[in-house]
């Protein structure tokens, strides 16, 4: 087999034995490791003599050879270049005192001007921030230790049925829009709601929860709960069921109790895959619930209720304002790059494996 | 091949919990812990629960019923579909009914193909332009090029108020290439080698050998791909100024969440009561999840697997 191959790729025809080899993105996992063993002589092949990636088979031999490959791709990358990368050299216009009429390349240059309302404080753009900063704080502390719970619950049921048809339920919210979960939290919860008419007809004293800008954090917090809290636990279900049995096992000789073994074998073994996801957190803190928000903004106003992003759209698409919204937003996802990867730099010093490894 | 390891995990799974039960000398917890933990996972199955009970049985019930509840009923005593009726028959909600199926139908068609695609011609390591596009496709993971340039990009492609607005933008997720791909990768080079001997162009091995070996993996994407169209809410609100373009998401808002008056016109059912207002917003509500609790069953059968490899993968 394997000198039939190296007689046809000599002949130049298909030069690409091994080709199928994993390119190892991820780390690689233990996904199919029986099934492997074809592979591994394939990866041998592909590094013998008849190996014909890289420097030895010409540029033009590999763009004839691929030519109608690379066509497949061409709709799919044309997107991502069309919608990910031309708005990210649009952003020149955070530089530019864009106007539509003139174009972006024909508005003039302003510098740093457009980066005022950052650096002087703008009032606006302050309160904006600081709300940003509060939810995302709220939504760390609160928010992300639920899913890590509630995966310990369901990991710890004695009912394999009961945990399946509780999962069922909990990660159905996950697939509702925003705003299906917006209505259905005004509808039973707001002023005209079934729990206000509930106590009205009982002449109880009703909850002012919707359109009250004390309530607003609490209500957001409650329905990112609500919504995603069930959805969250699969990530931490996954890294559960691969904790070491003997572990247990042996702390089980030892003499540990069941929330001993919690604390000594169960967190520390889900520890890496916590700290990831408070990594990924971290990258997302000036992003909160954005069309969560901006279907509430209204009925508390912008004091209560302005993030970074309602800023910008109101600031740009609805004001007009477009440098400086671009600005704003510019600023927002730099940073974001900035915290993950500073985030992950402090994993590595923890001895933590983070988002990726070096 | 996938299949059987998905299978292996869960007996394997089952049979940890058991064992774990089982661990000689940890002491079983007491019936207090057991029932308490019941009750806390009840509780949150309840709040989920309810909530759709309560929107469902509104939906149904009649003015009476409605009135004497004050609002809201837990469970319809008569019930009827004259508020289904009502939404139905032509107006806003069919209109944009039609409009988010359209949405959906097309841009997850689109999308799942140019992901194959994109994810197939990059599944060949050492191909031409290999390394260069996949950074390419990668580095997009990085960064969101950001809300008022990509608007301007949409204004300038002349999208604003197209249903294509609604569909390009988000057609192709970095993400999901790079899931499939790895699923491509996984795929035998032998099964490929013996079809490219066997005379099979690129074109018959992907859809000969590698598409059908991919099913479950494309089901997943796609799937959450028809979810995210179907619930895609701010996009419209940002590209599409038109009210007769609207999807049904943004009718929702402003029937159900802004609490808009809601003109129905009653000539089709002559000689039927109005349905009470709060009927035909929980039916405009009902309606928008249909389509989620139709495909729910497939994806929960598919999503563990497809979320879990992917969150390991990227």
């Amino acid at each position: 087999m394997a000198t039939e191959l190296e007689t046809t790729s000599a002949a130049g025809r298909d030069p690409r034995p091994g080709r199928w080899r994993r390119l190892g993105l991820g780390r690689g996992t233990g996904r199919g490791a029986g099934t492997r063993g074809g592979d591994g002589a394939g990866r041998t092949h592909g590094a013998g003599p008849a190996g014909a990636h890289g420097p030895r088979a010409s540029r033009r031999v590999r763009f004839r050879r691929d030519r109608f490959l690379l066509l497949l791709g061409v709709p799919g990358l044309l997107v991502v270049l069309l919608f990910n990368y031309v708005p990210l050299i649009g952003n020149v216009i955070a530089f530019k005192d864009y106007q539509p009429y003139i174009g972006i390349w024909d508005s003039p240059w302003v510098g740093f001007d457009n980066f005022d309302v950052i650096l002087n404080g703008d009032p606006a753009f302050v309160n904006a921030l600081t709300n940003t900063l509060v939810i995302s704080f709220v939504q760390i502390v609160v928010v992300f230790p639920v899913p890590i719970a509630l995966a310990l619950l369901l990991n710890s049921m004695l009912s394999e049925r009961l945990k399946r048809v509780a999962q069922s339920i909990l990660y159905l919210p996950h697939f509702m829009s925003w705003v299906v979960v917006v209505a259905i939290f005004q509808h039973m919860l707001g002023n005209a709601g079934l729990l206000n008419n509930f106590l009205r007809s009982h002449d109880w004293a009703t909850l002012s929860i919707f359109g009250n800008p004390d309530m607003f954090l609490t209500l957001i917090t409650s329905q990112v709960i609500w919504k995603d809290a069930g959805w969250g636990t699969i990530i931490f279900l996954a890294a559960l069921s691969r904790v070491d049995m003997e572990l247990y096992e042996a702390s089980a000789v030892d003499g540990a109790s069941r929330l001993r073994q919690l604390w000594h074998v169960t967190l520390p073994s889900i520890r890496g895959v916590i700290v990831l996801l408070l990594i990924l957190k971290l990258g997302d803190v000036l992003t909160v619930g954005f069309e969560q928000i901006l279907l509430q903004q209204q009925q508390v106003g912008a004091d209560a209720a302005e993030v970074l992003d309602t800023y910008v759209y109101f600031n740009g698409v609805i004001g007009g304002n477009w440098g400086v919204s671009a600005a704003v937003g510019l600023v927002k996802g730099l940073v974001g790059v900035v915290l993950v990867l500073g985030a992950n730099k402090v994993a590595h010093l923890l001895g933590e494996r983070g988002v990726y490894s070096k | 091949m996938t299949d059987t390891i998905i299978r292996d995990e869960r007996r394997g799974d089952g049979g940890r919990a058991r064992r774990q039960r089982m661990i000689a000398g940890t002491p079983q917890p007491g019936l207090p812990v057991r029932g308490l933990k019941g009750i806390v996972l009840l509780i949150a199955c309840a709040l989920v629960i309810l909530p759709f009970l309560a929107v469902v049985s509104t939906s149904l019930a009649d003015q009476q019923q409605v009135t004497e509840a004050g609002g809201y009923v837990l469970w319809p005593e008569r019930p009827n579909l004259d508020a289904y009726r009502a939404i139905l028959s032509g107006g806003v909600v069919s209109r944009a009914l039609m409009v988010s199926i359209g949405i959906t139908v097309a841009g997850t068609a689109l999308s799942l193909t140019c992901v194959t695609l994109l994810a197939y011609s990059l599944s060949r390591a050492g191909s031409f332009l290999h390394k260069p596009i996949l950074l390419t496709v990668l580095f997009t993971l990085f960064f969101t090029p950001g809300m008022i340039p990509t608007y301007l990009t949409v204004r300038q492609l002349g999208l604003l108020d197209s249903y294509w607005s609604l569909i390009l933008p988000t057609m192709v997720g970095a993400f999901q290439v790079i899931i499939m791909r790895a699923f491509f990768q996984e795929i035998p080079g032998e099964l490929v080698d013996a079809a490219r001997i066997d005379g099979a162009n690129e074109l018959q091995i992907l859809t000969r050998i590698v598409l059908p070996l991919s099913k479950a993996v494309i089901a997943v994407i796609g799937l959450f791909n028809a979810v995210a169209y179907w619930n895609a809410f701010f996009n419209a609100v940002l590209y599409i100024n038109d009210t007769e373009k609207w999807p049904l998401q943004l009718v929702l808002r402003t029937y159900v969440v802004d609490n808009a008056a809601f003109g129905v016109d009653t000539a089709d059912i002559a000689g039927t009561v109005m349905p009470p207002a709060q009927s035909l917003q929980m039916a405009i509500l009902v309606i928008s999840l249909v389509p989620i609790a139709l495909v729910y069953p497939f994806l929960q059968r598919h999503f563990a697997k497809g979320m879990l490899i992917g969150a390991v993968k990227g």
